[in-house]
């Protein structure tokens, strides 16, 4: 009963890394760019402003920081939401594998490119 | 000589292949009493009731695993499920899910058996060991790496409650995962590659989980097949990655 | 000679069975508004490399009520995956003992959920000295 080795091991770590990223620090994030900065709670009205994020991803460990949370996150989403198609009886498994996967690779590219555009 | 008699109605999902296009429900009123089982109700049934009632049991204490059914939808030994708890309301006792129905309350048991034997459920010798070496010394703490994983009874609740073996029969599943597991933990065995490669690494293995944990759940044993297989992930994933590079990093 | 036609059931919204099956597609499709969580930041991030005018587009955008409800809803979905994330992750660890005793599933959720509120916390005082 020979069978072949998974290759979930890629996506699996993948959606690892953004559910531990999202677990610890999630809902800190959604709060403040999501609630608290634009609605004016707790923080100055300019933190998230067009200069200050900038600033923030000029700087090559803000870089980083943007495009870990935007690309492990979509990452995570695509393991989850493909294993959710399964669960939900969807067949097309290549198809769902592709449309899922692939979304998370173009928003990958996007993040990246976008970083680095905007430069140093 | 007894108290008023309680009766509660089992409704028990027949299924005759001779004469049955499908399976249906049929009802039997049972007199019990508040020490009553569901397989007591079940033998009532088949002594007093209607003897063509069939169904699995051996032990009738919870070891031996064969009475394993769905009572109220959820996959229980009915020796060690009680009529009181149903009580008034009634109980509705179907074959396990996930499983082929054979007949009434028994299922189709192929598949877990022949998974079962293609795992090499026994301890394989790290190196050829003679009598005069006498036995393997092992810590309270080795045994404790495996021990609850050596509890199983192939009762084959966690397969009705594990949806990925439902959907997909090519899974191996997670009684036989905990098993596969309980040998490559035991510090008694070097067999871990030959598991792991062709049956712990693969879609069919451990990768299949999904980690719904409901097996787990379920389980009367305390087993906790959700954790024998999961645990292995983080392992399987190193080693997915690491296999070419690390010295020997195929074998595990 | 048989008589056998074993009788195979169908999975047909196999979920809705238990409520315990529910609950795993509730914990699984929290990943559907972390995936609406990073496309919001990743306009966000495209807007921020087309200039001034393109990013403060989207930060107007953010106060709008719908964005409001939004990311209410988005963090109540983000703090079920942080409680169900460390829930789960006893399953994923093998058995361990400490000081000779065998470290309890609770232990590890308990530590889990310690880190993230430490770890938001830090987040926000942080984000909050940055631009005080």
């Amino acid at each position: 009963m020979k069978m072949k080795r998974s290759n979930e091991p890629i996506f699996w770590s993948l959606f690892g890394a953004g559910g531990i990223l999202a677990a610890l620090i999630g809902p800190a994030l959604v709060f403040i760019t999501g609630i608290a900065v634009p609605f004016g709670l707790f923080y100055a009205p300019d933190t998230m402003s067009y200069s200050n994020m900038l600033a923030f991803v000029h700087n090559w460990l803000g870089k980083l920081f943007t495009f870990a949370v935007v690309a492990l996150f979509l990452w995570h989403a695509a393991h989850r939401i493909h294993i959710l198609l399964h669960d939900f009886g969807v067949h097309a498994v290549t198809l769902v594998k592709v449309l899922c996967y692939g979304s998370a690779f173009v928003g990958t590219v996007v993040a990246a490119y976008a970083l680095l555009a905007i430069g140093s | 000589m007894a108290d008023t008699e309680k009766i509660i109605e089992i409704q028990v999902l027949r299924y005759r292949p001779e004469q049955d296009k499908e399976p249906v429900l049929q009802s039997y009123k049972v007199p019990f009493t508040d020490d009553m089982s569901v397989l007591q109700g079940l033998q009532y049934i088949k002594d007093y009731l209607d003897g063509t009632v069939s169904f699995r049991w051996s032990c009738r204490m919870a070891i031996c695993g064969s009475c394993g059914m769905m009572i109220d939808g959820k996959p229980k030994l009915s020796c060690k499920t009680f009529l009181r708890e149903y009580y008034p309301a009634g109980l509705r006792v179907e074959a396990l899910a996930h499983f082929p129905i054979e007949r009434d309350l028994m299922i189709s048991v192929e598949d877990f058996v022949t998974k079962l034997e293609s795992i090499k459920p026994y301890i394989i010798p790290k190196e050829p060991r003679t009598l005069e070496q006498g036995e393997y010394l092992q810590t309270p703490q080795q045994r404790d790496m495996y021990e609850q994983f050596s509890s199983c009874i192939n009762c084959m609740l966690c397969y009705s409650a594990c949806p990925q073996y439902g959907l997909n029969k090519e899974f191996i599943g997670p009684a036989i995962l905990a098993l596969l597991h309980r040998y490559n933990a035991d510090s008694r065995d070097g067999g871990q590659a030959e598991r792991l490669n062709s049956l712990g690494h693969t879609d069919e293995g451990f990768w299949g989980c999904t980690a719904v944990t409901y097996c787990s759940e379920v389980c009367p044993k305390g087993v906790d097949p959700a954790n024998a297989i999961n645990q292995n992930k983080m392992n399987s994933a190193i080693n997915y990655f690491t296999r070419f590079v690390a010295p020997g990093g195929a074998d595990k | 000679m048989s008589n056998r036609r074993p009788y195979v059931r169908p999975m047909d919204n196999w979920w809705m069975r238990d409520p315990f099956f529910v609950r795993y597609m509730a914990r699984e499709f929290t990943a559907v508004f972390v995936a609406a969580y990073a496309v919001v930041l990743l306009f966000g991030l495209v807007r921020l490399s087309q200039g001034e005018a393109a990013f403060n587009g989207w930060l107007q955008y953010l106060k709008t009520p719908w964005m409001l409800v939004f990311h209410v809803i988005v963090l109540a979905t983000f703090i079920y995956h942080t409680w169900s994330w460390f829930s789960i992750m006893p399953k994923t660890m093998p058995i361990m003992f400490v000081g000779g005793k065998r470290v309890q599933p609770g232990t590890i959720t308990g530590t889990g959920i310690a880190a993230a509120v430490v770890a938001c916390l830090a987040v926000l005082v942080i984000v909050k000295g940055m631009h005080p």
